[in-house]
């Protein structure tokens, strides 16, 4: 095989890179360079440099460390049975590209990843040699996260907490027991414990000693997870459900969902279709309502006796079509919990219209100005001049929002 | 009457200070003329003594952040439209928190347009390697920003780029940094920047990781508008992108599974073995 060049790697280990959903570089603590000593910053709110066609976000630089692996994940792309050409960059490629990238401000840091080669702790061992090489040597303060490999040895995770703004962990499917039919070689349980075991050295790290000193920085932007949707056969309660323990149980700053996509050299088990990226999309609208506007994960799932989310409306219209008793909701008067359930209204215009409303009373064209979307809101709300009439309550309601019926093809 | 010239380079210190001393001496609005950067030419070139700062009145903290954002918005009323709120708040100390107040309304969405063209130059200036030797590195970018943005984001790149000597261009202003000490020029044309290696590179991974199978495009054009796309070097790639996506899915579809490579079946055996 001829040796490939820089070009030819980064081409390959970036293309396996791609099916990894995050590329927040958002939420760690506030660093810069003004003692002129090293590169870089961060200033809490992430930076997306660019925009692939797919409509993403490229803030970091993404790539894989190797796409060798001994693992056999169907779904994965890298998998050991795959026929999917291999490449290794070393400590310094991955440094310069970093660097240099960096330094052009094409990036806001990287976003490292690995398959298994030889062993978790040998793997974990190379991807921290360019962690602390680009901290150390390169004294470089911009954004790093790590995927952790869930079975390395636990003081290998923790080293990488601390050259690392965020670790993640990827529980990779929503149930155990798809884990273990699409990924042989990993264990549920030893995935929960590593996030387990980097939640706790966390809690330590934002304690203070007797002394009142703080402990070593440890992953600041916290840790995020990912899970396939649409690759086995779980419904979005089942989901949401899990995603919902994984925030409370490990205090994760992001549950990601990724929409399977085909890949190149699929494994014979998997679907060859082309997702429905709307679902994936709904998963993400109704992970805000749980987590931002005080939604309980059983209120959203309820909408449809299947247990998935309604793909032609957003979870929160499904919800309020459901529960029309509720409405319309006084806008001069309402609760901010209830301000916050009505279809059309984010947590800014909420907080905009308790603001006003301290010092008059709204009107329709008040709420507009205030970014509200009156398409969505106006059946559902009362306000100084407007009334909803019989909207509210109107058979046709749903067909105002849901698209038409979609047209068979005829071939 | 009153004309107020402002300079472009330091017109949110020059601006502020002037506005101070007007409504100290409770000038109002429509005695004002304020003259950006002699935008106004020879007709009113006849700048006033603006009166002694006397009296000081007190303006709310969030009025204050607010003007420092619209100030560099690219609209000739900016200057203007503020100091009529700054007026109007004398007698309605609470009108800042109105937030469907017509006047405060239009700056709010003023000042978001700043907010996003900082935000924007943030992420899409890109810096060509001028491989002049020496101790520091030194790189160059042009940028055409839409409002009046270098000088207020210059310091983000000052604090993020500290142990390097850089310079943006742009129509507008430009901003040099030198041995840590960052200054503004007037605005200039395209200058020839040398061709840098690294833009290739950054073009294959932007290539890269695109996923075929996901294409959006509109997402992608609300965040890259394409009034940005001359001065970025990987949005030449994005039409090639588009065209050859559905191409490429539907050949992942017909590429029938293949058979594991002959590798696969030993590193399994040695898995299980472990």
């Amino acid at each position: 095989m001829a040796k490939l060049d820089l070009s030819q790697k980064l081409a390959i280990l970036s293309d396996a890179a791609r099916y990894d959903a995050s590329c927040a570089s958002s939420g760690t603590t506030r660093r810069d360079s003004r003692d002129g000593k090293g590169l870089g910053s961060t200033e809490g709110s992430g930076i997306c440099h660019a925009y692939a066609p797919d409509g993403r976000c490229i803030s970091l630089l993404k790539i894989l460390m190797t796409n060798f692996c001994i693992y056999d994940c169907a779904y994965c792309i890298n998998r050991v049975s795959s026929n999917v050409q291999r490449a290794r960059f070393s400590v310094d490629e991955v440094v310069q590209l970093t660097i240099e990238f960096y330094r052009r401000n094409y990036i806001e840091g990287l976003f490292l990843s690995s398959g298994i080669i030889q062993s978790p702790d040998k793997t974990m061992e190379d991807m921290l040699r360019i962690a602390k090489r680009l901290r150390e040597v390169e004294n470089f303060r911009g954004y790093i996260h790590l995927k952790t490999i869930p079975d390395a040895a636990p003081e290998l995770i923790e080293q990488a907490g601390l050259y690392a703004d965020r670790l993640s962990i990827n529980v990779e499917l929503p149930t155990d027991n798809s884990v273990k039919a699409f990924a042989p070689e990993k264990n549920p349980a030893t995935i929960r414990k590593a996030m387990g075991d980097v939640k706790a050295r966390k809690d330590v790290a934002g304690e203070r000693s007797y002394t009142g000193k703080r402990g070593k920085r440890f992953v600041p932007a916290g840790q995020s997870t990912q899970m396939i949707v649409g690759a086995d056969m779980s419904t979005d309660a089942t989901i949401l459900g899990q995603s919902t323990r994984l925030y409370s149980d490990y205090k994760l700053k992001r549950v990601y969902y990724s929409a399977f996509s085909p890949i190149p050299d699929a494994a014979a088990k998997l679907p060859m279709i082309k997702p429905p990226l709307v679902r994936e999309h709904r998963l993400y609208q109704a992970d805000w309502l749980l987590r931002f506007y005080g939604f309980a994960v059983d209120e959203i799932t309820a909408a449809r006796p299947d247990g998935n989310l309604d793909l032609e409306v957003d979870p929160k219209l499904a919800w309020a079509l459901q529960n029309r008793a509720q409405f319309p909701v006084d806008v001069n008067r309402a609760s901010k919990e209830m301000l916050l359930r009505i279809p059309g209204f984010g947590t800014r215009t909420v907080g905009r219209i308790l603001s006003t409303r301290r010092h008059r009373r709204l009107r329709y064209d008040d709420l507009l100005r205030m970014g509200a979307s009156l398409k969505k809101a106006q059946a559902f709300i009362t306000a100084q001049d407007w009334s909803p009439g019989g909207l509210t309550d109107s058979e046709h309601l749903r067909a105002r929002f849901a698209p038409p019926p979609e047209q068979l093809s005829l071939f | 009457m009153y004309t107020v010239p402002l300079p472009r380079i330091g017109t949110d210190v020059a601006w502020r200070d002037a506005a101070k001393r007007l409504i100290g001496a409770g000038v109002s609005p429509e005695d004002i003329l304020w003259d950006f950067d002699n935008e106004m030419g020879e007709l009113f070139a006849t700048a006033t003594t603006l009166p002694p700062l006397t009296r000081r009145i007190k303006a709310p903290q969030s009025f204050v952040q607010m003007a420092d954002w619209v100030v560099w918005h690219k609209d000739p009323q900016r200057f203007a439209r503020l100091y009529a709120l700054l007026w109007r708040l004398r007698h309605q100390p609470g009108l800042m928190q109105d937030r469907a107040d017509k006047d405060l309304a239009k700056l709010r969405h003023m000042e978001k347009g700043v907010h996003r063209c900082k935000h924007k130059m943030k992420a899409f200036v890109r810096f060509r390697d001028l491989r002049q030797g020496g101790e520091r590195r030194s790189f160059a970018a042009w940028f055409e920003p839409t409002h009046h943005t270098v000088e207020p984001t210059a310091p983000f790149f000052a604090r993020r780029f500290a142990d390097m000597d850089w310079m943006i261009a742009t129509p507008d202003v430009t901003a040099q940094f030198v041995d840590g000490n960052l200054s503004f020029h007037p605005g200039q044309p395209k200058p020839d920047l040398p061709e840098d290696a690294a833009e290739a590179l950054w073009g294959t991974y932007f290539c890269n990781i695109f996923n075929p199978a996901r294409l959006k495009v509109s997402a992608m054009t609300s965040e890259m508008p394409k009034k940005y796309w001359k001065n970025l070097p990987e949005a030449q790639h994005i039409q090639g992108l588009i065209a050859g996506a559905e191409a490429k899915v539907q050949q992942m579809r017909d590429n029938a599974p293949t058979l594991p490579p002959e590798r696969a079946a030993k590193i399994k055996r040695q898995l299980r073995d472990d």
